[in-house]
């Protein structure tokens, strides 16, 4: 039943993008909700591109739904290593994504809903969307005391943020997209967003932190499906269409042509990392050796990802300045990233004098520079 | 003189006039004083303010996150030239000009304002082709600032900048298909079409607009492509290859890797290659693989060929030596830290498996799937990839049969694996039967290791792995 919906529906959104202006005779000359199969936030983001890049939104508007498996998302104009653990997120396997829209971090699991308004630049309007949103809470629950700020948050009890919003324009199309917190992990949620990294100094757009809580807290027979359920009910009421929700396929290439290479492109290091503004990192940290405690002293500039400055202060001696030197030769330029310095690091080691107690040496002031990555 | 030149240059064009009025006296002014720096180079270009376009939703100021070009650029209408962002939002602001990018009003991060200027753009006015009105607060273009074509009574959609490229290599706009929205006519329809003619390869633009295969059922209006399909008569031209060398610095890793093969050339080497008949080896491990599957681990041939190498090592110890800088001393090292070169995304990876010679080959199995999802999370550790001894690469799983390692310094011996082919081969008796065969190459360190050494160890290795049994009688 779902694939032959789908076949229809996806015979309809080719036809969306082909729109000439006269004799157009479907049916959707309307808006059109969609809802994505995949929980690859990579594919996810990439279908908003998509869109924003292809369809033509003069006479439609577009809701696009979407969840993902666990993801840490940052804005824009952020900073990784400011906003989350990325250690954490390796161990626990969290994926990493940057949006194209401004705004702060957010984490995704399946707990946690997407929805995306998309119009043209000349209708972009976040707090209508967001009052549909409330309005579609609670006609779904009247009890629930859910409101907008006018930060484009959602509040639930006037306290907890169980929303998020970003944005953003291009030259003929916009889009508004916000999350919705039903049954998400808190805890994983806290653990993540919490950034372990210090010395860090940057004009990366920096996030705001709020405390937040599920819907499913507030009433636990609200299910991630109600809500997206009673949202595009509001929608298609608000926009006059049929309640009917279009499924999408992500890597379907023949519906959405180039979606390939632009979940590619978010993948990229040169995006997720190489997009972060300018920082720098002055930090310290001691290192236990034998019987005696060191301190190091590092200071980093990192342009586009990429080490562009390096200094390590060592206590005199304790490697040979001329490994020492070479050691930050191999850095500045390279990414600013723990498996990079890692195979960097052991791979000069090949070249150097074979001493154990060097070897041990060395090994540990990698490992302790790989801990600022 | 030159104000007087600027008033003249805009009366010989012959489109909207009313656009030097748009001009304010301190733009006239600015443009004056950028004329007395610049040298002979361009000829009379108008420099326009593109002003920051509203953005919507009452907002009047954005802190601009990053520049697309820099002054001295030039850009076509449509090019991205910067991102700004204001409250959680990320807006892409585009040129509505051709020209060239002659001043930044802001750096980075600092805070622009909605209809204050936000570029400065050269447009070359000898071409005769206006740019459009230079408007203020309305939003961007719609269909209808583009200019039309009428031709034979159709009407083509193209912008400015598509119609002089258009203009400048002689092409009917009418001939050409157009792919964008509404059939418009893009810059890259121009080239394609161009390419067609001269047969020229065109480099593809990442701009292009895509546009879907038609679905079966559905009978929209038939677009205008069948009028463009006629022959298009050949036009000799030079064949334009616009590709261009691209040079990056080397850093990183491959500095790190520059550095070591650079002495590792430095290492006499020699090889040797010889072919071994793994059939047996091949059964005994589709026998073994579910009951190490069982276990949770991973059985493939590598366990084999390393446990085999280090027995090998055993009764030739030499190869498993190092060679101090000054060529003076041999060491001996008692453990066989057997490496595996592991191909990932930043290239060649050499993790290893330490202590072989006392571990059994399901441990080996173990260590070795450990070390190759750590390999493919880019999460190993300096302890994994450091303290090798010897080193084995599997170089038949992507492919080929001979080849020549280079040694991995501080070690004294390397051994490449190729491919297992199924190829015929004379038993005993002189029959032909289907064999399993590898080839392996191995090089050495000539200055401590000798010809003979290195063949009598590859035969070892071979004997245990043409006959996994023997290695029962030398497993501890």
């Amino acid at each position: 039943m779902v694939l032959q919906s789908s076949l229809k529906n996806c015979l309809q959104l080719s036809c969306i993008l082909r729109t000439p202006k006269a004799g157009f005779r479907s049916t959707t000359s309307g808006s059109l909700i969609i809802q994505s199969i995949s929980n690859d936030v990579y594919q996810n983001l990439a279908v908003e591109d998509w869109i924003h890049d292809h369809m033509n939104l003069e006479n439609r508007q577009v809701l696009y739904l979407w969840r993902n498996s666990p993801a840490v998302v940052i804005g824009r104009h952020q900073n990784p290593w400011q906003e989350c653990n990325l250690r954490l997120m390796r161990q626990k396997n969290i994926k990493l994504a940057r949006r194209r829209s401004g705004g702060g971090t957010v984490y995704h699991d399946l707990g946690n809903i997407n929805l995306t308004f998309f119009t043209t630049r000349k209708k972009y309007e976040r707090m209508e969307n967001l009052k549909l949103v409330v309005k579609a809470l609670k006609a779904l629950r009247p009890q629930l005391d859910v409101h907008v700020t006018d930060r484009y948050d959602i509040l639930l009890d006037r306290q907890y943020k169980i929303s998020g919003t970003a944005a953003k324009l291009g030259r003929t199309t916009a889009y508004h997209h916000c999350t919705l917190l039903c049954n998400a992990d808190k805890f994983v949620l806290s653990s993540v967003l919490k950034s372990p990294y210090k010395g860090l100094k940057s004009n990366a757009t920096p996030s705001v932190p709020a405390s937040v809580k599920n819907l499913f807290e507030e009433d636990p027979s609200l299910t991630c499906t109600m809500l997206l359920d009673a949202i595009a009910e509001e929608y298609a009421t608000q926009h006059q269409i049929d309640h009917h929700i279009t499924l999408i396929n992500p890597a379907d290439e023949t519906v959405l042509p180039g979606i390939n290479n632009k979940t590619k492109e978010l993948q990229t290091w040169e995006w997720v990392y190489g997009k972060t503004p300018k920082f720098s990192v002055s930090t310290c940290f001691n290192m236990v050796h034998k019987d005696s405690v060191l301190d190091v002293k590092v200071d980093m500039d990192v342009k586009h990802g990429r080490i562009e400055v390096c200094n390590i202060d060592l206590p005199e001696q304790w490697l040979p300045p001329a490994l020492c030197s070479e050691l930050v030769k191999s850095l500045t330029g390279s990414k600013f990233c723990p498996n990079e310095t890692t195979t960097l690091a052991t791979t000069l080691l090949r070249v150097c004098p074979q001493d154990d107690e060097l070897h041990s040496r060395w090994n540990l002031l990698c490992e302790n520079m790989i801990m600022l990555m | 003189v030159c104000i007087h030149r600027l008033r003249s240059c805009s009366s010989i064009r012959f489109i909207k006039s009313k656009y030097v009025c748009v001009f304010d006296k301190s733009a006239l002014k600015f443009s004056h004083q950028q004329r007395l720096f610049r040298t002979s180079a361009v000829s009379c270009g108008q420099i326009v303010q593109f002003k920051l376009s509203d953005i919507g939703e009452g907002i009047t100021e954005v802190t601009v996150k990053e520049w697309y070009i820099k002054e001295g650029d030039s850009v076509s209408q449509f090019d991205s030239i910067c991102e700004v962002q204001s409250d959680k939002a990320s807006v892409t602001i585009t040129s509505r000009y051709d020209g060239i990018i002659r001043k930044l009003h802001y750096n980075l991060d600092e805070i622009a304002y909605v209809g204050k200027p936000l570029v400065d753009i050269e447009i070359d006015a000898s071409k005769g082709v206006a740019p459009e009105e230079d408007v203020v607060e309305t939003p961007p273009m719609s269909h209808e600032e583009h200019t039309h074509q009428e031709i034979k009574g159709h009407k083509t959609l193209a912008t400015p900048a598509v119609r002089r490229l258009a203009m400048e290599n002689n092409i009917k706009l009418s001939e050409v298909v157009g792919t964008g929205k509404d059939n418009r006519i893009l810059k890259e329809d121009i080239l394609n079409y161009l390419a067609k003619q001269t047969g020229a390869i065109l480099p593809p633009s990442p701009k292009a607009e895509i546009v879907p295969p038609l679905p079966k059922s559905e009978t929209v209006p038939a677009a205008p492509k069948d009028k463009a399909r006629k022959i298009p008569v050949p036009v000799s031209r030079p064949i334009a290859f616009s590709g261009k060398d691209k040079t990056e610095p080397i850093t990183g890793f491959h500095k790190a890797m520059v550095k070591t093969m650079s002495a590792a050339l430095k290492i006499p080497h020699f090889g040797y290659c010889d072919e071994i008949d793994l059939t047996q080896l091949v059964q005994l491990r589709e026998e073994l693989k579910p009951l190490a599957q069982t276990r949770g681990v991973n059985l493939s041939f590598m366990p084999f060929f390393i446990k085999a190498a280090s027995l090998g090592l055993l009764q030739y110890p030499i190869l498993n030596a190092s060679l101090d800088e000054s060529c003076q001393n041999v060491t001996y090292k008692a453990s066989h830290n057997i490496g595996v070169a592991m191909d990932t995304e930043q290239g060649l990876i050499v993790p290893n498996v330490k202590n072989v010679q006392v571990c059994s080959v399901f441990e080996i199995a173990s260590e070795l799937n450990r070390l190759q999802s750590l390999g493919s999370a880019g999460q190993l550790g300096t302890n994994d990839l450091t303290g090798g001894t010897f080193t084995l690469s599997n170089i038949g799983t992507i492919g080929g049969t001979y080849a020549k390692p280079v040694i991995l310094p501080p070690e004294v011996a390397i051994g490449a694996l190729g491919k297992i082919q199924v190829l015929p081969r004379f038993n005993r008796k002189g029959e032909v039967f289907k064999a399993q065969i590898m080839n392996v190459s191995w090089s050495a360190d000539h200055r401590i290791i000798d010809g003979a050494t290195m063949a009598r160890f590859s035969n070892l290795w071979k004997s245990y792995l043409e006959n996994p049994a023997s290695m029962l009688l030398d497993l501890k």
